[in-house]
């Protein structure tokens, strides 16, 4: 099962790699990895989506816990949060099939961020599922370069902690 | 205003200020400041050892035998790593230290310096936490923290590394302010919740079983342990973590359960209806095949590290707090439920079974047997207050079989990552910090040779620990598994009796060496060494093929253990009659 683990850290140098590392050594994929720093600069926000089943997730849950820098993490259930994520597409766009392209953007709420002579980059922002479903569209025309942000997920209002 | 001083000496105070009486190190280029520092330090006891293994094991010992965190100093590049095998230790056994490396300046940090390695990334996976200081005016609290980490919760080892221009910096010293710690809080008292559950499995079964490790002596719980077997008549089965958590000469205690397992104490733990386990983490070198572990047990588990509670073994009743706190509310529930004991038959049945299945061997008048040597020790350290240390192998279990430890913090042994190599510079730690203990290490010949050059430590630092060797001319538990699981083919298994000579070898460092060859010269070698004033090594040479019994092969389950008595199953040894008292 994939799991959406939201993990408040120190904001301190070395603590991703603490993280990470822990997944790492135990044996674990990390499919999407995002860290920023949250409205309090002295903390930052690890939002990390991995596959596990609901053991190893616990354990390693456990696990995290016992990093002296880790503060809170949350397993946050798809029903229960907001998940985003954006991403940059530089799609092939010879003049002639520009408008095409430009249109699938609008029906994705997406933006155009760079013209080229012979390409478009457009920046998209939402679920997973959305963005798969746009890369699949574009990839007809070709997609030059491509790069994602990674999922970033909060609670919804009614889980605040 | 604040006088100003230099970064080692802030670490001296503030190593003043955590109570800190030994230091266990070795110096090198960058780490020439704090040991500059430390030349006028009285307050402080420095032991030089000979290799920075040896250092880490030291303080391992100390730590063990007076429950305080150890410290230890190292310089950067090969003195960090060769703390590595150390720290892991510590780190697997839980036990509180502080390891201190010098690194090179923060301008060349990442540069491959001379000397440099990335400690604390490589420290990574085995440390509790640790730091790589940039700043002399952050070390005191930085310390301040890493005793308090490596001490509390389920303590472990914190390393702190300290760049030469830190050291050689200046602060205006003021002791260190409160740590901010928003990510660590370790639980420490059991939820009362799960308590009384807990105490309600305990008065209503009939066949229950205390299981407890490690956790019993680090948290200080053994007085409470005692309390509530004797309370509700319980037996109790220690681990090899928890050897002197519980008397081992109490009429309850039922020894240590699993691989080298007595028979009676593996099916006391197979037929039991309530498992408690306190302070254990139900390691594989004790459940053998899980899924026939407690089978038919329901089981509660207590340990302060929430993590450790499933994560091998389904718990139907987890209590995360400190094992001590959670003792001392279990028994006081008990005795707030007026609750009596109902294990009579049950001890019935467990005191049949160590009538019937004692851990026994085969004596001989010609050879000497490992086991009888044990036995010797045993007897005639009785009565005088004494520290034994194993190394690691054969040895070790023949003295968790043999020896019967009764007080707490008197055991020294490398459990989790199984060390060789840190028997004889954990006694010399332990020998430090209990200096009016006798300190015992029951050794092995392969496994003393890989810290030997510790016995110069021994002997220039004052510190008189005896060495038993159990020398079988083999690394003996290699050669068990050879012998039972791949046809007898001993490759690479065999070391020469002879060499090196190891009554040479203690008279090398200025120690005392004495050989044994036969039964009847046991004794006397023993008393001379354990009287001489200095340290001592004893060469017994053993019966060379003899193994380990009982045994539970890798991966199998507990009841079904090779050697000892021919194995019938659990089922069959029961007496039906008294069987019938306890299902009544």
């Amino acid at each position: 099962m994939r799991h959406t683990l939201s993990v408040l850290v120190e904001n301190k140098p070395g603590v991703l790699t603490r993280v990470t590392a822990l997944f790492a050594r135990r044996g674990f994929n990390i499919d999407s990895l995002a860290v920023g720093p949250t409205e309090d600069p002295t903390l930052s926000r690890i939002t990390i989506v991995v596959m596990a089943a609901d053991t190893p997730i616990e354990q390693i849950t456990k696990q995290l816990h016992k990093l002296v820098n880790v503060i809170k993490i949350q397993d946050l259930d798809p029903a229960e949060s907001i998940d985003r994520e954006l991403v940059l597409f530089k799609v092939n766009a010879p003049p002639d099939r520009r408008h095409e392209i430009i249109e699938i953007a609008n029906v994705f709420r997406a933006k155009i961020v760079d013209v080229g002579k012979n390409s478009l980059t457009i920046e998209a922002t939402g679920t997973a599922d959305k963005l798969s479903a746009m890369e699949d569209l574009l990839r007809a025309y070709g997609i030059k370069e491509l790069a994602r942000t990674g999922k970033i997920a909060l609670a919804r209002g009614s889980r605040e902690a | 205003m604040t006088k100003r001083i230099t970064g080692a000496e802030a670490l001296i105070r503030s190593l003043e200020a955590e109570g800190l009486e030994v230091l266990f190190g070795y110096p090198g280029g960058v780490a020439l400041p704090i040991f500059d520092a430390l030349y006028d330090v009285e307050s402080i006891r420095r032991i030089l050892v000979r290799h920075e293994q040896g250092a880490v094991h030291a303080a391992d010992g100390y730590a063990r035998v007076t429950g305080k965190p150890a410290a230890v100093l190292v310089t950067s590049g090969p003195g960090a790593t060769n703390t590595v095998t150390g720290i892991a230790n510590a780190y697997m056994d839980s036990v509180p230290m502080v390891v201190f490396t010098a690194q090179v300046a923060t301008s060349v940090i990442g540069t491959d310096a001379f000397q440099e390695s990335d400690i604390t990334g490589i420290t990574l996976p085995i440390t509790k936490h640790n730091y790589l200081l940039k700043d002399a005016r952050d070390l005191p609290e930085v310390v301040h923290e890493a005793f308090l980490i490596a001490s509390t919760g389920r303590p472990g080892p914190v390393l702190v590394d300290i760049p030469v221009d830190v050291s050689k910096g200046e602060l205006e010293y003021a002791g260190p302010n409160e740590p901010v710690l928003p990510g660590y809080k370790p639980t420490v008292r059991g939820h009362a919740k799960q308590v009384k559950q807990a105490a309600a499995l305990i008065a209503r079964a009939r066949k229950p079983l205390l299981y407890a490790g490690g956790g019993v002596l680090s948290s200080g719980g053994t007085k409470e342990l005692k309390e509530l077997a004797e309370l509700m008549q319980l037996p109790v089965v220690t681990t090899l973590m928890g050897k002197g958590a519980f008397p081992e000469d109490h009429h309850l205690y039922l020894g240590m359960p699993g691989m080298h397992g007595a028979k009676y104490t593996n099916y006391a733990i197979t037929e039991t209806d309530l498992l408690v386990g306190v302070g254990v983490r139900f390691d594989d070198r004790v459940t053998g095949k899980l899924s026939a572990f407690a089978s038919k047990a329901k089981i509660v588990h207590v340990d302060v590290d929430p993590a450790e509670i499933g994560k091998n073994k389904r718990v139907d009743v987890p209590i995360v707090g400190d094992a001590r706190h959670v003792l001392a509310s279990l028994v006081a529930e008990l005795r707030r439920m007026s609750a009596e004991p109902r294990t009579n038959a049950w001890m019935k049945v467990i005191d049949d079974w160590r009538g019937r299945f004692p851990l026994h061997y085969h004596p001989s008048d010609s050879d000497v047997m490992p086991q009888y040597v044990v036995e010797r020790v045993r007897e005639l350290t009785r009565g005088r207050p004494t520290v034994y240390a194993t190394e690691v192998g054969q040895n070790q279990m023949w003295a968790c079989q043999y020896l019967r430890i009764t007080e707490p913090r008197t055991w020294v042994s490398s459990g989790g990552l199984g060390t060789m190599g840190f028997g004889l510079p954990a006694a010399i730690g332990a020998q430090a910090g209990r200096p009016d203990h006798l300190v015992v290490d029951i050794a092995g010949d392969g496994s003393i040779q890989m810290n030997s050059q510790e016995l110069a430590t021994a002997a220039t630092n004052g510190l008189p620990v005896k060495v038993v060797i159990l020398n079988n001319g083999y690394l003996g538990m290699v050669r068990q598994w050879q012998e039972l699981f791949y046809g007898k083919r001993y490759s690479s298994s065999t070391l020469p009796q002879d060499c090196p000579d190891f009554v040479k070898l203690a008279e090398a460092y200025g120690c005392l060496g004495v050989r044994v060859t036969e039964p009847g010269q046991v004794d006397g070698a023993l008393e001379q060494a354990f009287e001489h004033d200095g340290p001592a090594v004893v060469d017994v040479r053993v019966a060379r093929e003899e193994c380990v019994y009982p045994m539970v092969a890798p991966g199998g389950s507990i009841d079904e253990m090779l050697g000892g008595v021919p194995g019938c199953p659990v089922s069959e040894m029961l007496d039906d009659e008294l069987l019938e008292e306890v299902w009544e």
